[in-house]
């Protein structure tokens, strides 16, 4: 169970799009996701073969349950691995005898030719010790990982002599957290080396690897060592696939009927209130906000926009909002200390300029979905983009990475008259930008006074990651960008 | 187009647009952004939706005559 936000504890399964034998590629949809917000596309993290459907339609279940179990396609096509249900799933043959291997010496691993197809996770902990049994890793590094609850030996480094670096292990926690995989390891879990065929055979016996002692190198499980765990008389493993669902425990209380999909509006509205209650009441007692603010002269913008509109259809005219958007987005990606995350008590720069957009719902409450690379679409596209993010989620058809991965977001309550907006960042995002409504008012202009469409831009940032100094940039960015709209 | 088929054209459109407005809480002159709470993109679509219906162009500078049902129906009967 993805978490969909960072206000999100649990999900119920509403539906799900693929079965067991289905192939599935990374970021296609397989299950509709409910939460306290909304019904939720959610999308395969991986590319490769549906073996099981653990949590079946109906049951509520915390977030980190596993959802589905998918066997990853090899990265080489045809290098080991026919379709279908993969070997290791099946019922070794014998299974109670503990496998005289011992410790698997410099990331051996048992049964298994060299090189090896890529198999689930873990892949790369072979890759790492084997390569570079010997590679010093700084003390700093190592202490990061720790914080990030990474594995060392999970890491493939890009250092000389292949030495993991700092980039390396924030590269990797990034990508964790993106995944927030349909299998995420458990915290405790992740910080114990196990191989990747006792992680498997701990998955298909039930053994929690926090309980098991390791006796490989540097405390690593082996397959031996999970196997030894298991008590006497339970070592029949799970005869079929299907069997695993009994791995997860499922609260009795937390599974709901079928018809988890019909929650009431009234449920709803409460359940989402107290969601955003969670998320906004943690950002306030987080983050230390600062606030700028800044009037734009719109008239460049509205001319150019209104000069544009007049030769195109209804459907291809572009709003107001749009321009500010891009603006935004624009205006972003040269504001590096705005756009990211604050994790573990540092920013952590994103790469791309995912904006979030605040959209407000009819029945009350609202959804805060990415429009992925904004900076880098057209405008014609970001207005289509829009629209369609606005219609899907009013109609609860957003997908679980559109809610998940903003960078930077910006509410506009234009529409609804205000003139300002000084908005409540989204943790672990580290800036908010707020647009009031477009109003004519006086101006001076070149010493007179004169009527100008303007617009209050604010910006709301994390004074941890960033200096008023930095948001006074960013205004003035988007100022001046706001006053350039041919080139947005 | 009559009056009350532009008028009935409009409730039509904006019952798409915004599926939870009260009709009943529309008035000749209540304003249709601001009383029905309509955003520029539900707006952009109440009159995409006119200009299929009806087959007429309907331009930026023509918006502010969309703005109540009355001034609306006028707009669309007129033509």
């Amino acid at each position: 169970m993805p978490a969909l936000g960072a206000d999100m504890d649990e999900g119920t399964v509403l539906e799900w799009l693929v079965k067991p034998g289905d192939k599935v590629h990374k970021g296609d949809v397989i299950a509709v996701i409910d939460t306290s917000k909304s019904a939720i596309d959610v999308e395969s993290f991986f590319t490769g073969t549906v073996e099981t459907l653990v949590t079946g339609v109906g049951q509520t279940v915390p977030v980190g349950t596993v959802l589905a179990t998918i066997a990853e396609a090899p990265a080489q096509p045809g290098v080991l691995r026919p379709a279908g249900p993969p070997a290791e799933l099946k019922v070794p043959e014998r299974p109670a005898a503990p496998q005289p291997t011992g410790p698997p010496a410099e990331g051996k691993i048992p049964e298994r030719p060299r090189p090896a197809a890529p198999r689930k996770r873990g892949k790369k902990i072979m890759a790492a010790e084997q390569a570079h049994p010997a590679v010093t890793i700084s003390p700093l590094i190592r202490k990061r990982a720790h914080e990030l609850g990474l594995d060392l030996a999970m890491l493939a480094g890009s250092g000389p002599g292949g030495a993991v670096t700092r980039a390396d292990v924030e590269r990797a926690a990034a990508e964790r957290r993106r995944e927030v995989a349909l299998k995420p390891p458990s915290p405790t879990v992740s910080r114990i080396r196990v191989t990747p065929l006792a992680r498997r055979v701990a998955a298909e016996l039930g053994v929690d690897l926090a309980g098991v002692t390791g006796t490989g190198p540097g405390g690593a499980i082996s397959e031996a060592d999970v196997r030894c765990a298991v008590p006497a008389g339970e070592t029949t493993p799970a005869r079929e696939a299907a069997s695993v669902s009994e791995v997860v425990p499922v609260p009795e209380a937390a599974q709901r009927p079928a018809a988890a999909g019909a929650r009431s509006g009234a449920e709803r509205a409460l359940s989402m209130r107290q969601a955003i209650g969670r998320l906004m009441a943690r950002s306030k007692r987080e983050i230390p906000h600062y606030y700028v603010s800044n009037t734009v002269d719109m008239t460049r913008s509205l001319d150019w926009m209104h000069e544009r509109n007049r030769k195109l259809e209804v459907s291809e005219r572009l709003v107001p909002a749009v321009l500010l958007l891009k603006a935004a987005a624009l205006a972003a990606r040269k504001a590096p200390d705005l756009n990211g995350y604050w994790l573990d008590d540092q920013f952590s720069p994103a790469g791309a300029v995912h904006l979030g957009l605040v959209i407000s719902l009819r029945g009350g409450g609202l959804l805060t979905p990415a429009i992925h690379d904004a900076a880098d679409l057209r405008l014609a596209e970001l207005m289509s983009r829009m629209r369609d993010l606005v219609t899907r989620a009013r109609a609860g058809r957003l997908r679980g990475s559109e809610l998940t991965d903003a960078t930077i977001t910006v509410t506009n309550l234009g529409d609804q008259g205000v003139e300002s907006v000084f908005g409540v960042i989204y943790p672990p995002q580290v800036a908010l930008i707020g647009f009031g409504k477009i109003t004519e008012r006086p101006v001076a202009v070149g010493g007179l006074i004169g009527v100008r469409p303007v617009v209050v831009t604010t910006l709301s940032a994390d004074h941890r990651a960033s200096d008023a100094m930095t948001g006074a940039r960013y205004l003035a960015e988007l100022s001046d960008l706001l006053h350039r709209p041919e080139e947005l | 187009m009559t009056p009350d088929q532009a008028r009935h054209l409009i409730e039509e459109a904006l019952a798409q647009v915004a599926p939870d407005v009260d009709m009943a809480d529309l008035t000749p002159d209540t304003d249709l952004r601001d009383g029905l709470g309509l955003d520029s993109l539900d707006f952009l679509r109440f009159v995409e939706i006119l200009s299929e219906q009806t087959g007429r162009q309907i331009a930026e500078d023509d918006y502010p005559q969309l703005a109540t049902l009355a001034s609306a129906a006028k707009f669309l009967a007129g033509g």
